[in-house]
């Protein structure tokens, strides 16, 4: 039997139950709990940026913008300036990059387009093994395997282009019969050799994500067109990982700019904005603050911090570009 | 127009049966092998004969050159220039690959062989270097305090960073809002701080300004604020993945909040927080810039974290390559093959957590759904018996109902 609801006409006309969306009981504080966690990190974290930027203030009212654009970093006269130094770190890590992108983009074709489907999963936990090798161990290998073979490839490289006005080295003679070993070692070039080496695989395995993004159609659709394996690469893979390419580089880039041990361990220092490459002699920020920060006066500390600061901003700009490049790209958002 | 239907003819020769797609024919075969061949030949002729380059490198590269022109060339004499491009692509790209894996054979190999003679000594496991003079045998002295002071330093650091940044990332995931908005992005530009600048920070406030003296805790610390955002960051990576579906289901079935997050996100997500949380530690327990700075070098055990100077491998491995003295030099290199090997056992854990060996053929998301709905179901008969407790709290003496009724409720 079926009942019909009554309708009651006394009862009072119902309501519409309000709506909201703030939590109540274990769920309120479940939530503030979480906000605590999120707002004392953004403390932590953010107090860095903050504190390294209010370091900054002291050092300009003391150097002026001779701090930005002075080459010289003498301590005991009371002279500072990081123009030298960001161009060591800057060139440092161009000339990485220049070694490790054409490696970073071939090795990513190769294991997402040619490697065998067999040993695919171990190349890539290779790489990504790579990656997590630490960065004294490359200090190592650059400084006692490579510094040699570096310096003879500099030395040859001088010879041969010698009209490249970055490979120049002063004091040296390019035809001498013997030649001076002192004047090549302990370069920006040496450096960058580490430094190339771990930034590589970073840069190879954003690359190499995104290759293996690419659609399966798009990739049939060249081939049935009759393409080669090259011509699927260069008319659906690298259009698709366009963003991961730069994204990639951009990233490595990044760690390029703050990398400390590796240099610090080959270079020797020498504070002067230079372009020679090749020579003896180069500084980045990262291995001044890794030599200076012991015999640091308060005023030259806060001026180490400044210019951690001034690096920090460029390594921040950098990954914010790579960010957005990826993230803009078709191949999408994926975060390493 | 009319049909014609092919006639079989009896005395034509059998077809030839065609070759399976993708293996090669008799000529690809030649060009691909015999290229290379003509190649080790050039390149002795050059090398050895005709031009002063001495040397294995030089002999690698003509011969490299030369091969890969022999392809071209031996691919011209029978197809198409389409085809000679793809040829020397596939030839440029294997051979750059190559040099990525020589590179890196060479750095574990280099840094293995020379580590050698100091590894072989137990005592370089069990001393620390004590009294022991730097130009010492291996016999005597060894790492242990190193060791000792990088997992000391490292479990600090852990301590400090685990909740704090999984704790971020499920309040950037599962709170959210403008707040958290914020949050991600100040989080996200920290990963940006170069390590060395975090080690400068603690310096700069907990020994310069606090007067703490360097010690493992402000080592552990200059660590934590490098590691956190890292860790952060990646948790966040992976819960975000972590299906909305499921959270939903389980707020459909009475979970609160929080229950959803440690019974149904977490726990969905942990393969990969693992992940994350081991990646990061790899990336500490190497990291030498922030310990250099922050936590002094003592060449004996100290296992008290504020006690004072403390010593640590990536410190060890610095100061050792810095000294110039050849012995002290070898023991950096023991030093850096047993980082290594900590390295490597960190990543094959994070390997084998990520990529457990009873699921390996099945598809990650796939494997996610199934953890997060056996998660659920376990919540849901969690809930559950909570629900039928209560009722029979109320109700001592009502018997239980009958299965059927109950599976029907």
């Amino acid at each position: 039997m079926t009942t019909l609801p009554v309708v009651d006409p006394s009862a009072p006309e119902a309501q519409p139950r309000r709506i909201s969306r703030r939590p109540t009981g274990s769920d309120a504080i479940f939530v503030n709990a979480a906000r605590v966690v999120g707002a004392s990190v953004l403390v932590i974290t953010g107090g860095v940026g903050v504190f390294l930027a209010a370091q900054t203030i002291p050092t300009f009212r003391h150097y002026g913008l001779d701090f930005l654009l002075g080459s010289r970093w003498e301590p005991e006269i009371d002279v500072l300036g990081i123009a030298g130094v960001l161009v060591g770190t800057v060139s440092i890590a161009l000339i990485a990059m220049s070694v490790a992108f054409p490696l970073a983009v071939t090795t990513a074709l190769y294991i997402t387009e040619y490697a065998p489907a067999r040993i695919k999963g171990l190349l890539v936990s290779l790489v990504d093994l790579m990656a997590a090798i630490p960065s004294i161990v490359y200090g190592l290998w650059g400084f006692f395997l490579m510094m040699p073979h570096v310096a003879e490839l500099a030395y040859w490289l001088q010879r041969t282009f010698s009209w490249v006005p970055f490979f120049e080295i002063r004091g040296t003679d390019p035809n001498s019969p013997v030649w001076d070993t002192t004047r090549y070692i302990a370069s920006a070039f040496c450096a960058s050799v580490a430094v190339a080496m771990m930034v590589l695989p970073m840069a190879c395995a954003v690359m190499r994500q995104v290759f293996s993004q690419t659609p399966q159609g798009e990739r049939e659709a060249a081939l049935a067109l009759g393409a080669t394996r090259w011509g699927v690469i260069t008319s659906v893979v690298l259009p698709f990982g366009r963003g991961g390419i730069i994204g990639g580089t951009m990233l490595g880039l990044g760690r390029a700019l703050g990398e400390t041990i590796a240099v610090a361990l080959i270079i020797s220092p020498a504070f002067e904005v230079k372009w020679n490459i090749l020579e003896v002699g180069t500084i980045s920020v990262s291995s001044l603050i890794a030599i200076q920060f012991s015999e640091a006066s308060p005023s030259q500390l806060s001026a180490l911090l400044a210019a951690g600061f001034v690096l920090f901003m460029l390594t921040l700009v950098v990954n914010t570009c790579a960010a957005v490049i990826v993230n803009r790209s078709r191949s999408g958002a994926d975060d390493t | 127009m009319t049909t014609h239907l092919p006639v079989l003819d009896p005395d034509a020769a059998p077809a030839v049966p065609r070759p399976a797609v993708g293996s090669p024919n008799a000529d690809e075969l030649f060009v691909r092998i015999g290229a290379w061949a003509a190649a080790v030949a050039v390149a002795w002729l050059i090398t050895q004969r005709f031009l002063p380059l001495a040397g294995i490198p030089w002999f690698l590269i003509v011969f490299f050159a030369a091969g890969v022109v022999m392809t071209a060339l031996l691919t011209t004499m029978t197809s198409t220039w389409v085809e000679v491009k793809d040829r020397v692509a596939s030839a440029v790209i294997t051979g750059a690959a190559l040099v990525v894996g020589a590179a890196l054979v060479s750095t574990v190999a280099f840094v293995f062989l020379r580590g050698w003679r100091a590894l072989v000594h137990t005592n370089f496991l069990f001393d620390d270097m004590a009294g022991v003079d730097p130009k010492a045998a291996f016999t005597e002295g060894g790492v242990a305090h190193a060791i000792t002071g990088s997992l000391i330093q490292l479990g600090i650091a852990l301590v400090v960073t685990l909740p704090l940044g999984i704790g971020t990332a499920v309040f950037m995931t599962e709170v959210g809002g403008r707040f958290g908005k914020v949050v991600r992005t100040i989080v996200e530009a920290m990963t940006a701080l170069p390590s060395i600048v975090a080690g400068l920070f603690i310096y700069a406030v907990l020994i310069l300004t606090l007067g703490f003296p360097p010690s493992g805790f402000a080592a552990s610390m200059a660590i934590s604020v490098m590691m956190l955002p890292i860790i952060a960051r990646a948790a966040d990576v992976v819960l975000r993945v972590v299906p909305g579906t499921l959270r939903e289901a389980s707020l459909a079935l009475g979970a609160s909040r929080w229950r959803t997050v440690w019974h149904v996100v977490l726990p969905t997500a942990r393969p990969g927080l693992a992940t994350a949380v081991i990646l990061g530690v790899a990336r500490g327990v190497g990291e030498t810039s922030p310990v250099l700075l922050t936590s002094g070098a003592a060449n004996f055990m100290v296992t008290n974290p504020v006690g004072g100077a403390m010593n640590s491998l990536p410190l060890y491995i610095y100061n050792g390559a810095r000294s110039g003295e050849p012995q002290l030099i070898d023991r950096a290199f023991g030093a850096a093959a047993i980082l290594m090997i900590l390295v490597l056992a960190l990543f094959v854990i994070a390997r084998l957590v990520a990529r457990p060996a009873g699921a390996r053929n099945r598809p990650r998301l796939t494997r996610r759904v199934v953890g997060g709905v056996r998660a659920l179901a376990r919540l849901a008969s969690s809930l559950g018996s909570r629900g039928r407790r209560t009722a029979s709290a109320a109700a001592p003496a009502a018997p239980p109902p009958p299965l059927a009724a109950r599976s029907n409720t």
